[in-house]
């Protein structure tokens, strides 16, 4: 095994592999629901400013 | 029992250290053994006498840490905007090199002082606060790891001294932004695994559902700089007693290996955790959430995705093959997408709030940071290209560029963050003075506009000159007529950094005041339900 059969794997199965992943991303983060959940999300800089939660708020 | 077992180490930590001192081949690996010796024995009293203390356990956030490198990064930041401006004025004086401080304080040793102080120093205390400063809160649990964030704040700043003593006494492996030699690195190694495993260790005990995307930011900044520095920075010593080392690469594949650290160190170090800084200080000075989280989400994984290929663009025409100049070529392209897609995600936060921008310079400093990483973020892209490149590189246009980028994006989302900080952390009703923070964004936005504009300016100037060729195939100008012609515009590019001197230390005053004078944050009566 030497360089040019890692080179050969990296820009042919892995370039695959990585923008087949990016595409995944993009489509999960668009999917159907996600509207709520990432409202929830980006407000969590307004809670908890003072002192840590008191208990489990993960579901 | 952990404290016996810190005594012993600590105990064994500083007479290792004292022999490497007395048996170290050269002057600078004593001196900096006996740094780590100061600190071992500082470390060592400190814990013998905090031995045995019942302390109660600890509740709320580790707010001390982040404080501590508050005044970290006002203090360092002030450091390198004086050595980088004193190096101005070496480049436009030369008698600034002074006789008696040959070997020492000449430009040479100088600069690197200047650009580890104000990425690391300065820019790294400002992202290990406001990391822990972000992270404690978006996942409402208290620092992880007990002390551990303590031991990063102090060991990173150790490594800070070290590395900054070394370059005034020429220990270096010239390696662009990883001067630091190899006990340095490794020393880095170690305060960094630590800062990994406190953020981590924060991430996993949150008690919020989902990771907040400035923690996804600041995560990638952390890993990747770990795998950057460990891989540019394989070396291996002459002496376990001595300061100097080999690289193990040489030639094309160390040029592209540092290259590949240098560009992600601007990726990773100065965009990605910097992006964290954004996407959490930029929301909350404008009271409203981000724009488009799912853009956030996109705006991660391009960013990460594409910028770790963008290093060789900074070996065009070089023994570098083609194809892969290309590569580094197209990528930095393909990277203003994501660059500019964060850029509105930060600006347009605000649609709705614009209003913030006349009555809050805060809020403006923020606004402004993101306008120059958009510029600059457009600027490197195209110096990217080759034939752009054939006339940018090693000219002056490449130094207004990281400027227009550390001064502009870098150093005004700090400020901001600072000035939205100090208030927060000490419990003050409001900061000291908004006029201050008013002049303070005055001065550093004339001061980055001088030093960018002098430096476009000179760096055509020479790229042109460079290539000037007469009727008969011969160069026009030798090297020292580019120097003559673009003194003017240096003196114009040391006053800008006078300017954002100046800015800086204003700030340094209004924080000072606001600890000492404003008023204390009157304690909110707890809600009381209507009978």
């Amino acid at each position: 095994m030497d360089y040019h059969i890692l080179r050969e794997f990296a820009d042919s199965w892995v370039l695959l592999a990585m923008f087949l992943f990016f595409v995944g991303v993009v489509f999960w983060a668009f999917r159907p629901g996600s509207r709520k959940e990432h409202r929830d999300t980006a407000d969590i800089i307004f809670r908890h400013e003072d002192k840590p939660a008191e208990k489990e708020a993960r579901t | 029992m952990w404290n016996y077992i810190k005594l012993a180490v600590l105990g064994i930590a500083v007479i290792l250290f004292g022999l490497a001192a007395n048996y170290g081949r050269d002057f600078a690996y004593q001196v900096h053994a006996l740094i780590f010796m100061a600190a071992a024995a500082i470390t060592f009293i400190y814990t013998l006498r905090t031995t045995g203390d019942v302390k109660p356990a600890p509740t709320g956030y580790l707010d001390g840490v982040v404080r501590a490198g508050v005044i970290a990064t006002a203090g360092w930041g002030v450091v390198g905007f004086l050595a980088g401006t004193f190096i101005a004025f070496q480049l436009a004086f030369p008698q600034l090199n002074f006789e008696f401080l040959q070997g020492y304080g000449n430009f040479g040793r100088l600069r690197p002082l200047h650009t580890s102080a104000v990425i690391f120093a300065f820019g790294g205390n400002a992202l290990i606060a406001s990391s822990f400063y972000v992270v404690q809160r978006t996942s409402a649990a208290r620092l992880w790891g007990g002390n551990l964030g303590w031991f990063v704040f102090w060991g990173y700043n150790l490594f800070i001294v070290l590395a900054a003593t070394g370059y005034l006494m020429g220990v270096t492996q010239s390696k662009e932004y990883a001067e630091p030699e190899w006990y340095i690195d490794l020393w880095l190694t170690i305060v960094w695994v630590a800062y990994l495993l406190a953020f981590m260790g924060t991430i996993f005990k949150r008690k919020e559902k989902h990771i907040y995307v400035a923690n996804w930011f600041y995560l990638s900044f952390i890993i990747t700089i770990a795998m950057l520095h460990i891989v540019n920075n394989l070396a291996v010593p002459i002496s376990i007693l001595g300061s100097r080392s080999v690289m193990v690469m040489s030639g094309v594949q160390d040029a592209m290996t540092q290259w590949w650290y240098g560009h992600n160190a601007v990726g990773f170090f100065l965009t990605a955790g910097f992006l964290g800084m954004m996407y959490y200080f930029v929301p909350k000075q404008a009271e409203r959430p981000v724009f488009s989280y799912k853009l956030s989400i996109i705006h991660f994984w391009a960013l990460i995705f594409l910028y770790i290929w963008a290093g060789p663009h900074h070996l065009h025409y070089t023994a570098l093959p083609d194809w892969a100049s290309t590569l580094g070529m197209v990528f930095s392209v393909i990277l203003w997408m994501p660059s500019w897609g964060g850029m509105i995600n930060g600006l347009m936060t605000l649609s709705g709030a614009w209003d913030k921008l006349r009555t809050d310079p805060v809020i403006r400093m923020m606004v402004i940071s993101i306008g120059f990483y958009g510029m600059s973020t457009f600027e490197g892209p195209m110096m990217s290209i080759r034939a752009v490149n054939s006339l940018s590189h090693y000219t002056d246009w490449t130094i207004g560029h990281v400027h227009s980028g550390a001064l502009g994006w870098n150093g005004m989302i700090t400020f901001g963050a600072l000035y939205f900080l100090v208030p927060r952390l000490w419990n003050r009703e409001r900061l000291y003075s908004l006029g201050l923070v008013s002049w303070h964004f005055w001065l550093a936005t004339i001061g980055i506009v001088l030093y960018a504009a002098s430096m476009w300016v000179t760096g055509i100037m020479e790229g042109l000159m460079w290539r000037e060729v007469d009727s008969q195939g011969f160069l026009v100008n030798a090297f020292a007529d580019t120097v003559s012609a673009k003194y003017p515009m240096y003196v114009v590019r040391a006053m800008g950094g006078v300017l954002y001197l100046t800015g800086a230390i204003i700030m340094c005053y209004n924080l000072v005041m606001t600890v000492r004078r404003s008023p204390v944050k009157a304690v909110e009566p707890a809600a009381v339900p209507a009978e």
